[in-house]
């Protein structure tokens, strides 16, 4: 086994009165509009293929109608594939009975929704109590349980109030306690932050970053949003009409996109805000240079370049040298490579 | 050929095909009656038992319960003090008495429509089929005249309270199983969709988010089976339900104006109170949605 906690094997998914008897179509290669037009099925997922390591946060990106949220839903059977295997931690999900799968969904996997699915008739302490309620874990483990996860997400003095009473990004917040209240190792958010102010975005977002530096937690992200996926993401994978597209670190996305629809999705990125001095180095060690960590972003080490009145610096990387930058290549590769036709919109 | 009538069955025919089925409703009846009546006992006690109840109990007790009652559901004063208002005059025109046998049928009633349309309304939710199902039988039960219906009931179980309390439930029960199935129906997919990633059993997505959510329907549901069973209770009387409703039969068979308005306000005065606890307390069930904090 690897140390994928998540491997989504070849999943198809098409939507419509026969779905099984579609696939030979889909496998064949018909496009969507086709299947819908001679067949009248919709194609959800389309052989995708996605192994998410443990411990980490894997980003799905794409836009509405990509498949992402279909794709979530399928890692904890709210959807099941028509073809295609899911296994977790080597497990394959789709042979489990119903009350396997439920005892799954208690205590293995956990989900945050997009517009929060809070139990509006339960007050926050309650709804964060729920998962633990179902699990039927002692009263007092669930209520000291609650108040330590109300306390993590800042959420304290609002045990008694309900959720109509709090703004989005509250709760959330709640949406986020009760999820990691089942103390599950899989975390599924589906665009957790889409329906929040910018502001309240980037706020929870560090709250998700630091909660992830202490729990490591298998976490899989939904987003539509490329510079969320950049800052959260420790690995991200495009989506397209329910195929996948390009899968790769931040950086080797914004570098190396795979095709035209992945440049121009990252066209509008502010490279040097996003891009490490690691990834766009050059080999070699300079003399008599200063210098710069090699997780610097190209906006910061230019500064210290300019500060420093040099036009080169060495990239250190725990105390090693690992290569060189200068500011011509620092300045040459935040000019985004050149990419024709096909949007993404 | 004949345009003034469409082509009719002969008389003969439609007269022994009526007559066939009279006569095996009476077999039936006179086969079965006996049984169904002893199954239905246990109603009969209950009912005569609470009717007795609220006889043997002191006015000033009964005035303080409605009053107390009135401020548990509606948390309003003038609804407290109307209430006791209404009581008293109904006790000062001497209908005191048909005013507690009328309120003793109508609860009794409610609680049987209760009882049996919540769960019908909770089936009718999970599966289309039994919705398909029920939907035409509630119809049919919500427009057939209600005087028809008394004759099979006369037919099986004679004349007095318990024919008349099942007339009351045949004609009162399909709000409640109504606005159960919608207002399970209407509970938000999402929701439910976060109970199931959560790991809840169907039982625990039931009792724990859609009964719950579906609470004002089903309340508005029971409103609206109390208002029809008041309602009914007139027509019922006509199979020797006692109560207020049978002195407005009275009323109506001898022309006595006011004796009729009296005990026919008094109804619309049970009405109004039953309408304004329940409706505010279905109310008060939702307050979580409106963003004021829970005292």
């Amino acid at each position: 086994m690897s140390d994928a906690a998540v491997q989504i094997r070849q999943v198809y998914k098409i939507f419509g009165p026969n779905p099984k008897s579609m696939v030979k179509h889909v496998k064949n290669g018909i496009s969507k509009q086709d299947l819908m037009d001679l067949h009248g099925h919709v194609l959800g997922l389309k052989n995708v293929n996605i192994d998410v390591r443990t411990k980490e946060i894997q980003v799905i990106m794409g836009l509405s109608g990509s498949g992402k949220s279909t794709l979530i839903r399928h890692i904890n059977r709210l959807i099941d594939p028509t073809s295609g295997e899911i296994l977790i931690n080597g497990q394959n999900i789709l042979n489990m009975t119903k009350a396997e799968l439920r005892t799954f969904r208690r205590f293995s996997i956990s989900m945050v929704f997009q517009k929060f699915s809070l139990l509006p008739h339960r007050t926050v302490a309650a709804n964060v109590a729920y998962g633990m309620e179902i699990q039927k874990l002692e009263k007092r483990t669930v209520s000291e349980r609650c108040q330590k996860w109300i306390d993590r997400v800042g959420l304290t003095g609002f045990e008694s109030y309900y959720p109509a009473q709090l703004s989005g990004g509250m709760q959330q917040r709640v949406g986020l306690a009760r999820a990691l209240a089942t103390d599950a190792d899989i975390l599924l958010m589906d665009e957790p932050f889409s329906a929040l102010d910018p502001l309240i975005r980037t706020d929870m977002q560090d709250v998700l970053l630091s909660l992830q530096s202490e729990l490591h937690k298998t976490i899989i992200f939904i987003t539509h949003d490329l510079d969320e996926a950049l800052r959260i993401g420790d690995d991200i994978a495009i989506l397209r009409d329910g195929s996948l597209v390009q899968k790769g670190s931040p950086q080797n996305i914004i570098l190396n996109p795979l095709n035209n629809y992945v440049a121009a999705f990252t066209k509008d990125i502010n490279r040097g805000r996003v891009l490490y001095i690691e990834s766009v180095m050059d080999d070699g060690i300079a003399n008599d240079a200063i210098k710069i960590q090699h997780d610097t972003v190209i906006d910061d080490a230019l500064q210290v370049l300019i500060q420093n009145n040099t036009t080169y610096a060495n990239v250190v990387k725990n105390r090693n040298i690992i290569g060189q930058v200068s500011l011509n290549n620092l300045i040459a590769s935040l000019s985004r490579p050149k990419v024709s036709g096909d949007s993404p919109v | 050929m004949n345009f003034d009538m469409p082509p009719a069955m002969d008389r003969q025919d439609l007269r022994d095909l009526k007559k066939s089925i009279d006569l095996g409703f009476r077999d039936f009846s006179r086969a079965y009656g006996d049984d169904l009546e002893a199954f239905f006992d246990p109603l009969l006690y209950f009912l005569v038992w609470l009717e007795k109840l609220l006889l043997a109990t002191p006015w000033p007790v009964i005035l303080l319960a409605v009053g107390v009652i009135a401020w548990f559901g509606a948390r309003k004063w003038f609804v407290v003090v109307g209430s006791v208002a209404a009581f008293l005059l109904i006790g000062y025109f001497g209908m005191w008495k048909d005013m507690l046998a009328t309120l003793a049928i109508v609860s009794v009633s409610t609680l049987l429509c209760v009882v049996i349309g919540i769960p019908i309304g909770i089936c009718m939710a999970r599966s289309d089929k039994v919705r398909s199902l029920i939907t035409p039988i509630l119809d049919v039960m919500q427009t057939i005249p209600s005087f028809v219906y008394l004759i099979p009931v006369v037919m099986l179980l004679g004349i007095g309270k318990v024919p008349g309390l099942i007339s009351v439930c045949i004609y009162a029960i399909p709000p409640i199983v109504r606005l159960t199935n919608l207002g399970i129906r209407l509970v938000d997919k999402e929701v439910l969709e976060a109970a199931q990633a959560f790991g809840a059993s169907p039982q625990q997505k039931l009792f724990g988010v859609q009964v719950p959510l579906a609470l004002p329907n089903i309340f508005a549901g029971v409103n609206q089976t109390i208002m029809m069973a008041l309602a009914m209770v007139v027509i019922a009387s006509m199979i020797g339900m006692q109560g207020l409703g049978q002195q407005v039969l009275r009323a109506v068979s001898n022309q006595y104006l006011a004796l009729g308005f009296m005990n026919g306000l008094a109804i619309v005065a049970l009405a109004i109170i039953f309408d304004r606890i329940s409706q505010n307390y279905g109310k008060r069930l939702q307050k979580h949605l409106e963003g004021g904090r829970d005292e």
